[in-house]
């Protein structure tokens, strides 16, 4: 069973304890956005086969929603964080190389 | 041109001429050609979907100028990996049209292929476990009726009489009733994909395994070739039916879908003698029971919560399921477990099929039949080869196109079947 360990009450929750929230990181397009925008932000996915990033919710412990880091092709885990973040934190990034040092982040740091 | 060698007819005669001679003379039922430079059709997928577009492409229309490229072997993706159900009990119109012609296609596609599909009518129940299961069934039944797909509210006593296995009164979930369409049933998954294959090679089309496409050329917004890893294949048009990968050859094309692939899981048990000759499908609870012809109790479950590739599902899903099941079926508390696998499955958010035409010129997609895309195959090849050939879609495909996502036209069969079916 998937185990992911909820980064704020630090409890290593099992799949039946959590909540999927698809794909992480996704840009809210405003009023202002265009119609394709808006429906790129509601509806085309990544749906990465390999490095995903992803929200939890820890649905029956501490009701916090977080964000992981998982490898969709072989179930590895790399890490969860924080859900007030714009990227994935340096020491995910950091996990994810270490097992797969060609993989390349698909963000920019200086980019908001 | 067609190095094809055409696999003869299938018939009585055919086995009691080969009985006189040792079986000696059936030649192989779909060639293995080199592939060529070009066609003015790939499919790319030969699993059913793919197959059947291919073949409806050159019955319907006459293109057999085609290649059906698959990455493994033929059938065995989810094609081999389903629980075979066939239904067309569906709420929304658009759906009842393609599911209902894809049954039609069932009932005499063993004729139409030559190829015996083993396609068995059985009927097909689901269960009302809650209050707000009867009144959605009911709703369905008056819709079906509608529609002109047959299908009726049975009670609870005549269910005990179609499915004598069942336990009516379980303490969680209490059989109230079900939604009864007697035209339903199965077929072998196996079968469908082989006669398919069969009947395309017949036509001279190419169907090539272990060729993995690899990336898609495209110029000036067309699409121009596939590189495979047999080599660089030049195309009029592109047909991608590859259900859990469609996003991945769509990111090749440069663009994205509104789908999410997961893992859905099934398992068979040892095999009984025949104790139920219907399909029983338990929304509430994620079970999905018939029993095959070898007499395995065939179970089907839900599907995993979270993105997935590895055919393979979280365990806890298994054993909600048959923990469920066994309350209704107590029979098989005794049953032991041959099989578990599991297959990996393109979820839209409507939980409805995308046919549809892409941002790419030629490139046309046939996905998102998430888990139900068994008992559509013959339908949705049908609409596909349609879309494909002509450009644009026929009143079968024409509701599923991508643009539903940006108009908000939703086909919403994710209310009025629970996540699976």
């Amino acid at each position: 069973m998937l185990t992911l360990t909820c980064p704020y009450c630090g409890i290593a929750a099992e799949e039946a304890e959590l909540h999927p929230g698809g794909e992480a990181h996704l840009q809210r397009i405003g009023p202002s956005g265009t119609d394709e925008e808006f429906e790129a932000y509601l509806f085309a996915r990544k749906n990465a086969k390999g490095i995903h990033f992803e929200r939890w919710r820890h649905a029956y412990g501490c009701g916090k929603w977080f964000l992981a880091a998982r490898c969709t092709a072989t179930l590895q885990v790399f890490g969860t964080y924080e859900a007030q973040t714009k990227h994935p934190p340096a020491e995910i990034v950091e996990a994810i190389r270490k097992s797969r040092p060609d993989w390349q982040p698909d963000w920019t740091s200086a980019a908001e | 041109m067609h190095e094809a060698p055409r696999s003869g007819r299938y018939s009585v005669f055919a086995i009691a001429r080969e009985a006189l001679r040792q079986h000696g003379g059936w030649s192989r039922a779909w060639a293995s050609p080199e592939p060529r430079d070009r066609y003015k059709v790939i499919v790319v997928g030969a699993g059913g979907h793919g197959l059947a577009t291919a073949y409806y492409l050159g019955k319907n229309f006459g293109i057999t100028n085609v290649a059906v490229i698959e990455k493994g072997w033929l059938g065995g993706g989810n094609t081999g990996r389903n629980t075979t159900i066939i239904r067309s009990n569906y709420l929304q119109d658009p759906s009842a049209a393609i599911y209902d012609k894809s049954l039609k296609l069932y009932e005499t596609l063993s004729q139409d292929l030559n190829y015996n599909v083993m396609f068995s009518p059985r009927g097909l129940i689901m269960l009302a476990q809650t209050e707000h299961e009867i009144r959605g069934y009911k709703r369905t039944v008056y819709a079906n009726n509608l529609q002109g797909v047959a299908t009726e509210w049975v009670e609870p006593q005549r269910l005990k009489e179609l499915v004598p296995i069942i336990s009516l009164d379980g303490p969680r979930y209490p059989v109230l009733g079900g939604l009864y369409q007697k035209r339903g049933g199965t077929a072998r998954h196996d079968a469908v994909a082989w006669g398919y294959a069969r009947a395309c090679s017949d036509m001279g089309m190419h169907i090539i395994q272990n060729c993995e496409v690899t990336g898609i050329e495209t110029d000036g917004g067309q699409v121009r070739a596939v590189n495979t890893s047999r080599g660089r294949i030049g195309c009029d048009k592109l047909a991608i039916v590859v259900a859990g990968h469609s996003s991945q050859l769509a990111e090749m094309a440069g663009f994205r879908l509104p789908i999410e692939s997961v893992a859905l899981q099934a398992l068979v048990s040892e095999p009984i003698k025949p104790c139920m000759d219907v399909v029983v499908m338990a929304n509430t609870v994620h079970g999905y029971l018939s029993q095959s012809d070898k007499g395995e109790m065939v179970i089907g479950g839900g599907t995993d919560s979270f993105n997935n590739f590895t055919q393979r599902g979280s365990w806890h899903h298994v054993e909600e399921t048959v923990r469920a099941l066994i309350e209704t079926f107590p029979m098989l508390s005794r049953l032991k477990m041959l099989r578990q696998w599991g297959g990996i499955v393109d979820m839209t958010g409507d939980r409805s099929p995308i046919l549809s035409a892409t941002p790419v010129g030629g490139i046309f997609v046939n996905c998102g039949w998430g888990t139900g895309g068994f008992k559509a195959i013959p339908g949705s090849g049908w609409a596909m080869a349609e879309l494909v050939a002509k450009g644009t879609p026929g009143p079968l495909a024409a509701a599923f196109g991508l643009n539903r996502f940006r108009e908000g036209r939703f086909i919403d069969e994710s209310v009025a079947a629970g996540v699976a079916h």
